[in-house]
């Protein structure tokens, strides 16, 4: 069964009526409804507010890092642990090939259903995941090989043993650690970029968002109840926080927007799968065209310049 | 002359083990009998339970190299007894009686072989030869594996399967940890792949040291792994220790270990890793397809 949100009612409506159509196999009836829902959603879709965005952004249907993975890459294998600690299920590595090129990809998972959200901890990764992230990032420069990070997080897990182990250290490691990191790397935001829990895998030569992504220094939620003293307020902080896509290009915050598809990557994993890949292949090959130095040199400048100020 | 002793003298006599080999296996986890036949043909995995029974240096070198593409080297390097060390029997009278029973002067075999086709250098451990314990012999053959592997721009494969460090040879073996550990920096440095394949069981000096320094480590479904046995931490600690200590599974879920392979796949990963990490592999006919 397919999850609509409530702006999606009218949506909602015509899928079920396509369907009850189908079965009485009357073609003539679903053509015509298919075009109704062609019209319904480019109404719907074209002015969706920030509030929306972020309620796609987090949809439950929505293709996480290893539907992606899954999607994209072949002959592929999955490694595990920052030989440490512990496996942190909610940073998930995976190597392989996506044509032709060995790649390897760094994401983080949310699961589905309540076993397997338990069992990623929401999505919310311990500072040893973030050492797994940060022990296979080496290994693919000690290999040559390009990296691709799917962040996708509500944010680091706020718990006793994830300060005690130090979550500060391991976040603030990796931001050191990619900035100069010698191999080529992409981070994409695919649904949720929370916080620094996200941008200990958002550092890297590129940084792109999907479309009806988020990403932003706390949850809407989080901003709410400090600011306004009220978590209810969250479509504000949703608002004033300029968290969408759209927006953080418009700032030059990021690089790319990716275009999934209009009624949002979760109606249509494959082709949301597609568009992300040949982002991925598209920005490596202009990578190809740089030496390691100017690459390198590239991201230094781009990470620093980052920031709005005045000089008086 | 005792009673029963004269009619002992009438009795047929059974025949040992060795004159008449047993047919029949039993596993060791799940007590079920099978035919040795069967066993053999699964690669020595119980198919009742999935239990990984422990098999030789020679039937691991037939499980993951392609046929007929085996070179041993240094099986000339033997082991002198530097300490003139005795225990309960003297050094030299084990290294003796393993040699007998093994045909081998070390614990290792190490050589060239082929993995689907991938060219590679491969390190195997003997649990049989003392142990499988990791001493001077051991520790020469390890380096100089790796240093064919830098030279013809290899990857390299160990097996483990050890108890650890030789006592009998003393720090002479302690220092074999760190002579491996420092090689290995050499492959490393020349952007080899490591494949370190832990199996049931490697413990001590031999985890500690070269086992644990692999690029990925595999290990299969059960195996005991870990640097103190369970009755010295049992003794030490003076507790119960849970269950599942030191297996795959918990080095897995404690974030230690890479992947727990079946020993059916065993042949097509470690191929795998080697042409993923490999220098020479490139996939050809790739294209980009997405997997409906």
């Amino acid at each position: 069964m397919a999850t609509y949100l409530d702006f999606e009612k009218s949506i909602k409506q015509i899928d079920e009526d396509i369907a009850s159509a189908r079965i009485k196999a009357d073609n003539h009836a679903v053509e015509i409804l298919e075009k109704e829902l062609e019209k319904e959603v480019s109404k719907t879709y074209k002015n969706l507010s920030d509030y929306q965005k972020l309620q796609l952004a987090r949809h439950p249907d929505r293709p996480y890092a290893i539907d992606y993975i899954r999607l994209l890459l072949q002959d592929s294998y999955e490694l595990h642990g920052d030989r440490a600690f512990k496996d942190d299920l909610a940073i998930v590595c995976y190597i392989g090939y996506i044509a032709e090129r060995k790649v390897m990809v760094i994401g983080e998972q949310k699961g589905r259903g309540t076993k397997n959200k338990l069992k990623r901890n929401f999505g919310m990764p311990n500072p040893e995941g973030y050492r797994k992230a940060l022990r296979m990032a080496k290994m693919a420069e000690k290999f040559d090989l390009p990296v691709l990070f799917l962040v996708d997080t509500p944010g680091a897990y706020p718990g006793i043993g994830a300060e005690e182990r130090g979550q500060s250290e391991a976040i603030a490691r990796n931001l050191y650690e990619m900035s100069k990191l010698n191999t080529k790397s992409v981070s994409v935001v695919i649904g949720e970029g929370g916080s620094g829990g996200a941008l200990a895998i958002g550092v890297a030569d590129r940084v792109a968002m999907m479309r009806y992504s988020v990403f932003s220094v706390i949850s809407p939620e989080g901003c709410a109840a400090i600011l306004w003293n009220d978590p209810a307020k969250q479509e504000s902080a949703t608002k004033a926080m300029k968290i969408t896509a759209d927006d953080l290009l418009g700032f030059d915050l990021i690089d790319d927007v990716i275009e999934e598809p209009i009624t949002g990557a979760h109606r249509d994993k494959v082709a949301a799968a597609k568009v992300l890949a040949d982002y991925f292949i598209k920005s490596l090959e202009e990578m190809d065209q740089l030496s390691d130095e100017d690459r390198m040199n590239k991201r230094y400048e781009r990470i620093c310049s980052m920031g709005a100020f005045e000089e008086k | 002359m005792k009673f029963g002793e004269i009619f002992g003298n009438f009795r047929k006599k059974q025949s040992s083990p060795k004159e008449a080999p047993s047919h029949w296996v039993k596993c060791s986890k799940c007590q079920s009998l099978m035919y040795f036949k069967e066993i053999e043909h699964l690669f020595n995995v119980c198919p009742k339970c999935g239990f990984h029974m422990r098999i030789t240096a020679q039937q691991r070198i037939d499980l993951i190299c392609d046929e007929g593409s085996f070179t041993e080297f240094d099986s000339s390097l033997a082991p002198v007894d530097p300490l003139k060390f005795v225990d309960k029997k003297s050094y030299k009278k084990r290294i003796t009686e393993a040699t007998a029973k093994t045909g081998r002067t070390s614990s290792v075999i190490s050589g060239a072989c082929a993995i689907n086709g991938v060219s590679a250098q491969i390190v195997v451990f003997d649990f049989g030869f003392m142990g499988g314990s990791l001493g001077s012999v051991e520790g020469e053959k390890i380096v100089r594996a790796i240093n064919r592997a830098i030279e013809n721009k290899e990857g390299l494969i160990i097996v483990s399967a050890s108890g650890g460090a030789r006592m009998q040879e003393s720090t002479f073996s302690l220092l074999q940890m760190s002579k491996t550990s420092a090689a290995l920096t050499k492959l490393s440095d020349a952007g080899l792949p490591f494949i370190s394949v832990l199996t049931d069981p490697t413990m001590g000096g031999v985890s500690a040291s070269f086992a644990w320094l692999g690029d990925v480590i595999i290990t299969e479904p059960g195996s005991l792994i870990g640097f103190a046995g369970q009755r010295v931490i049992k003794q030490t600690i003076g507790a119960d220790l849970p269950e599942g200590f030191q297996r795959a599974e918990f080095l897995l879920e404690h974030g230690l270990i890479d992947m727990i392979v079946q020993r059916s796949n065993m042949k097509k990963t470690i191929s795998d890793m080697l042409k993923f990490f490999g220098k020479n592999y490139k996939k050809d006919g790739y294209e980009l397809k997405i997997k409906a």
